[in-house]
């Protein structure tokens, strides 16, 4: 009760006409990510990876992008673990005095000089590489986050008129790659039937023709149905105007070639500015003009409202902090690892981090998806999504409804896997949330 | 509203042209239905109303097509747009965007009409197709009949005139489709739309047709005509015409409404001792009967077990009353709409006594045998997030055919992946021939159950027919030569160096059969075989899967067309949500449906005739 209540509270249920610019979710992603790549104190990327994770939890949808999270995260322990493999066996430029273990050193010729293989893994070292490792990651993660929240289609639809049919080729390419992957697994399944190994890359190979085909086949078919559907239709526009894009794209994209040229060039100095700017005006020209073929409107399109200003001022806050603390106290930021020190977390811009959890708050609630019927498993709840993004992805239920007041309470509260939606069993106990350790059922 | 005249179109590289001397008119408000064979040209007809043929597909058009008034020689299908709505046969490929709500707009974005407009019409589609309820949803989460609507409305909405359709309901289950024509109905009558429809599956769509166009050959000029008239001269044509033709009705009946009328004189003859419904299939049956009478002991016995199960089964639910019912799925209110599919939930319980105790009186009704080919105990199993299956018990033995029915999303297509394998069951068990489907290797299992898929094409990979029976034999073990003998048997007259994309559904179809069959399985699953096929190729399959049933194989087909299940299956088993909720003798489960009832049933009620071919026989 209390979750839904809180929820509820700030933000509004999502809907087509509240639905928030997906322009918003990605300022807000890529902040957090300048964010992360100004630090490497392990401290502040872990909160940065818990809040945003938290809001990926609390605010993504089940449309097929949102799995994409999952992806995202395990490619960001990925990019760990090979920081370290590399860091253990390629060593490491840290000096270091702690050593963890002696390798063999592969011996190399006198011209490989720079290059060491094997020899002594310092504790420094590879703090170090994790610490490395972990900014990629955060990175990583809050792409991952952006690709999660914002609805790519909706993202290509905010395009200029003139490029508006690129955007829709852009868009089907979008939804063609899924179609791709479910005919690979289902030809390679097929092979099963046939007596074949449905697995191993051969397998793979043998499919590769027919799901060529298969796509060929479905792509002609789209075509034509968009044709149909007046994919393509231009206004009469009179043919000086016609001309005039033309003579305004061509020669405003020279002139940018040229004014480009003329920077980069010693003896241009002097008009590559002015030529550059020229044509930049003209190629913009054009491509309004060029609009005015087009007789699409736009059903619908995001508004960019308060909240998409709250989502992105939001992210755009957190960077600022971090960059400008980041040139007050560097060293907070940039723990030294030689000597090997426990990291101090930096109170300030620990709290700046936390105002991303903001869209956790405003953003609209999407609607509580489809219920889904696999039985409610109330098992080992997974640990709060502060401590551990991934843990969501790999609890059953997508939608882990957790209390931001709990989620901040130090990740004491494990949310329970079944909230949402109304269908779910009663809840065993009236107390918040919050106070249960472990529910029990 | 449409008119064409001599028209004729010769596709690139074909000798000759695929229709000509077409010559009609279509007036407005006229609810149109194609009517032929495969490979007439229907598709090509339909083409050239949109402009996709020639602009889009190539070839000659002689002649000239006009619709509402604009020549579609110097319209591209793009500038027909505002007039003419086209939806294909799959309507998957027709989608452009990803939700249902950017989808019914992308036609009026296209068109530029101002957004005021869009949003009223994108409400007013989204009642008259009822699919508010799924204005947010991504498409590809619909069911196959929710799609097609989707397509159906995406069209709609910039008002066009003439609306084109090609199969709309060939994928759809019978309830399904019911809910796509009524909604085409109500386009002609209150909007006065032209419609335009090409469709093999007539028991459904020729009682809503104003007129039929007829192409009754390759090449010959096409008829239009009213319904009973065409009906009455056309190569193909549904069980309630064929019945009317036996019974020499006239006029000739399109509905069952119109047969049962006029059928008091042919349900008295037929009254008396009652069709056997297994007539042809009897001395089967018998066989199977006499060597039942030895192990019947046996069969007791197993169902002594299988009431343990029960009542342990029982036992666990009673002890878990709180475990959450799931929820149905949205759009799809199982018991709610459907009263007559909770009636039958009792059979579940009595299923295995009838089995095995009615068989000495149980005409047509396959015995046990003491080794079923596969059988499926307590079986659970997932599609990704959803529980497709859950406690299903199912078993077959040598010489049945079972019909699986159920509407999209049943898990009928679940039941047959999880026996070959495809699908790890989630909970229960499944065995085919001793081995356990998921665990086996391939080559291993190949030899004991083989799978059609519903597209045939997936099992096919070489470029030659040769070739791909080459690979067969190979895959399978089986000598050289023994896939092309199969073929030569299913399809006479396709050469080796055919490609397998040149044949036709049922070509396709066929060669998919035999190259499943060159291992010689026991058990042969088939889904969805007839999509796309005409009358003539279905009574072909029929024919070629009463052959492998009567040489002891046991055959499993996955199917929404009630007229093949009526016609082959001795028993029928219907799954809603991933439960069994009927099983039993085909003549007992479809009689007692009103979706799955085949035609003949209705008009016959209350005596239990299944086929056309059955009341023929009783009459001769």
């Amino acid at each position: 009760m209390t979750s839904t209540a809180l929820r509820r509270g700030l933000a509004p249920e999502a809907d087509r006409s509240n639905a928030l610019h997906p322009g918003a979710w990605w300022i807000w992603a890529l902040g957090l990510g300048t964010a992360a790549s100004r630090t490497t104190n392990p401290l502040l990327l872990a909160l940065l990876i818990g809040v945003a994770g938290y809001v990926v939890v609390a605010r993504r949808t089940e449309a097929p992008w949102a799995r994409s999270y999952g992806a995202f995260v395990k490619l960001g322990l990925a990019v760990i673990g090979i920081r370290l493999v590399f860091a253990v066996f390629l060593g490491s430029p840290i000096p270091g005095t702690h050593t963890v273990v002696s390798l063999p050193e592969v011996p190399l010729p006198e011209w490989a000089q720079g290059v060491r293989v094997g020899g002594r893994v310092t504790a420094e070292g590879l703090v170090f590489a994790l610490y490395d490792g972990m900014k990629l990651a955060t990175l990583l993660i809050c792409v991952g986050a952006a690709n999660a929240l914002a609805n790519p289609a909706r993202l290509l639809k905010s395009l200029p008129g003139a490029l508006y049919e690129a955007g829709v080729a852009v868009v089907v390419a979008l939804t063609f790659a899924p179609h791709l992957i479910a005919d690979v697994q289902r030809l390679r399944a097929a092979r099963r039937l046939r007596g074949r190994p449905d697995r191993g890359l051969r397998g793979l190979l043998q499919v590769g023709l027919p799901v060529l085909e298969g796509a060929l086949e479905r792509s002609v078919a789209l075509a034509a149905a968009m044709d149909a559907r007046g994919y393509g239709r231009t206004a009469q526009v009179p043919a000086a105007v016609r001309r005039t894009t033309a003579v305004l794209t061509l020669g405003g994209l020279i002139g940018v070639c040229a004014g480009t040229y003329g920077l980069l060039t010693a003896e241009g100095a002097t008009y590559g500015l002015p030529v550059l700017l020229a044509g930049l005006v003209a190629a913009l020209a054009g491509l309004w003009l060029g609009g005015r073929r087009s007789v699409r409107t736009r059903y619908r399109p995001d508004a960019w409202g308060v909240r998409a200003w709250l989502v992105a001022g939001s992210g755009v806050v957190v960077a600022a902090a971090l960059i400008v603390s980041g040139s007050y106290d560097p060293a907070a930021l940039r723990p030294g690892v030689v000597p090997l020190s426990a990291p101090r977390l930096p109170l300030l811009p620990a709290a700046a981090v936390l105002l991303g959890l903001l869209p956790a708050l405003v953003a609209p609630v999407p609607a509580s998806a489809a219920p889904v019927p696999a039985p409610v498993v109330p098992g080992p709840a997974p640990a709060a999504p502060v401590a551990a993004p991934a843990a969501p992805v790999a609890a059953p239920a997508v939608h882990v409804p957790v209390p931001p007041a709990s989620a901040e309470a130090a990740g004491a509260a494990p949310p329970a896997s079944a909230g949402t939606t109304g269908s779910a069993p009663p809840e065993p106990s009236p107390a918040p949330r919050s106070h249960l350790p472990k529910e029990p059922s | 509203m449409i008119r064409f005249e001599d028209v004729s179109v010769t596709y690139d590289g074909a000798s000759a042209p695929t229709v000509r001397g077409v010559e009609l008119t279509v007036p407005e408000g006229e609810l149109v239905l194609v009517v032929g064979p495969s490979g007439v040209g229907k598709s090509t007809l339909l083409g050239a109303v949109s402009g996709l043929v020639p602009h889009f597909t190539g070839g000659t058009l002689r002649g000239s097509v006009t619709v509402a008034g604009r020549d579609t020689r110097t319209h591209k299908p793009r500038e027909l747009a505002d007039v003419v709505g086209t939806v294909g046969q799959d309507p998957l490929s027709h989608f452009v965007t990803d939700t249902v709500e950017d989808e019914l707009a992308y036609g009026m974005e296209s068109l530029g009409l101002p957004p005021e407009v869009m949003r009223r019409r994108v409400e007013e589609t989204l009642d008259l197709l009822g699919l508010a309820d799924l204005r947010d949803r991504p498409i590809a989460t619909l069911s196959g009949g929710q799609q097609q609507r989707v397509a159906i409305g995406s069209v709609l909405t910039p008002h066009p005139q003439v609306l084109v359709l090609d199969e709309p309901t060939s994928a759809l289950d019978p309830a399904a489709a019911e809910e796509v024509l009524s909604v085409l109905q109500r386009l002609v009558h209150d909007l006065g739309t032209t419609v335009l429809m090409a469709e093999h599956r007539l028991e459904r769509v020729v009682q809503y047709a104003d007129q039929v166009l007829l192409l009754a050959e390759p090449g010959a000029a096409p008829v239009l005509g009213t319904p009973a008239e065409m009906m009455a001269v056309s190569p193909v044509y549904p069980p309630v015409v064929d019945l009317g033709r036996l019974a020499g009705w006239s006029p000739l009946p399109l509905t069952v409404r119109d047969a049962r009328r006029q059928a008091g004189g042919l349900r008295e003859r037929l009254a008396g001792p009652g069709p056997d419904p297994s007539r042809g299939r009897a001395d089967r049956a018998h066989d199977r009967r006499d060597r039942a009478y030895d192990r019947v002991d046996r069969a007791h016995d197993r169902v002594d077990r299988a009431h343990h199960r029960v009542d342990g089964a029982q036992g666990r639910v009673d002890a878990a009353p709180s475990r959450p019912t799931p929820p149905p799925r949205p759009g799809s209110d199982t018991r709610q709409d459907r009263p007559w599919l909770t009636r039958w939930r009792p059979w579940r319980r009595k299923r295995d006594v009838a089995d095995v105790t009615d068989v000495p009186d149980a005409p047509g009704l396959p015995a046990p045998d003491a080794e079923p080919v596969a059988v499926v105990e307590g079986l659970g199993a997932r599609r990704g997030r959803v529980q497709a299956l859950r406690h299903v018990d199912f078993s077959t033995v040598p010489g049945e055919t079972v019909a699986l029915m159920g509407r999209n999303g049943a898990g009928k297509s679940t039941l047959l992946s999880t026996l070959v394998g495809l699908v790890a069951p989630t909970s229960g068990s499944v065995r085919v021939g001793g081995a356990v489907p998921h665990r086996a290797g391939p080559r291993e299992l190949v030899r004991r159950v083989g799978l059609v898929p519903q597209e045939p094409r997936d099992l096919l990979y070489a470029d030659t027919v040769g070739a791909e029976c080459a690979a067969a034999d190979g895959d399978a073990g089986a000598a050289p030569g023994t896939c092309r003998a199969l073929v030569s048997e299913l399809l006479p007259g396709i050469a080796d160096d055919t490609h397998p994309r040149d044949l036709s559904e049922g070509q396709r179809l066929a060669l998919a059969l035999a190259v499943v069959l060159t291992a010689r399985p026991p058990l042969l699953l088939l889904d969805e075989p007839t999509r796309g096929l005409d009358y003539a190729a279905k009574a072909r399959l029929v024919s070629v899967l009463r052959g492998l049933a009567a040489e002891g194989h046991a055959v499993v087909l996955a199917t929404h067309d009630v007229e093949l299940a009526a016609e082959l299956a001795d028993r029928v088993v219907i799954l809603a949500d991933g439960e069994i909720v009927a099983d039993g003798p085909t003549a007992e489960v479809v009689v007692a449906s009103p979706s799955f009832a085949p035609q003949v049933t209705k008009v016959l009620a209350p005596e239990r005739w299944l086929t056309v071919s059955q009341v023929r026989e009783a009459l001769a």
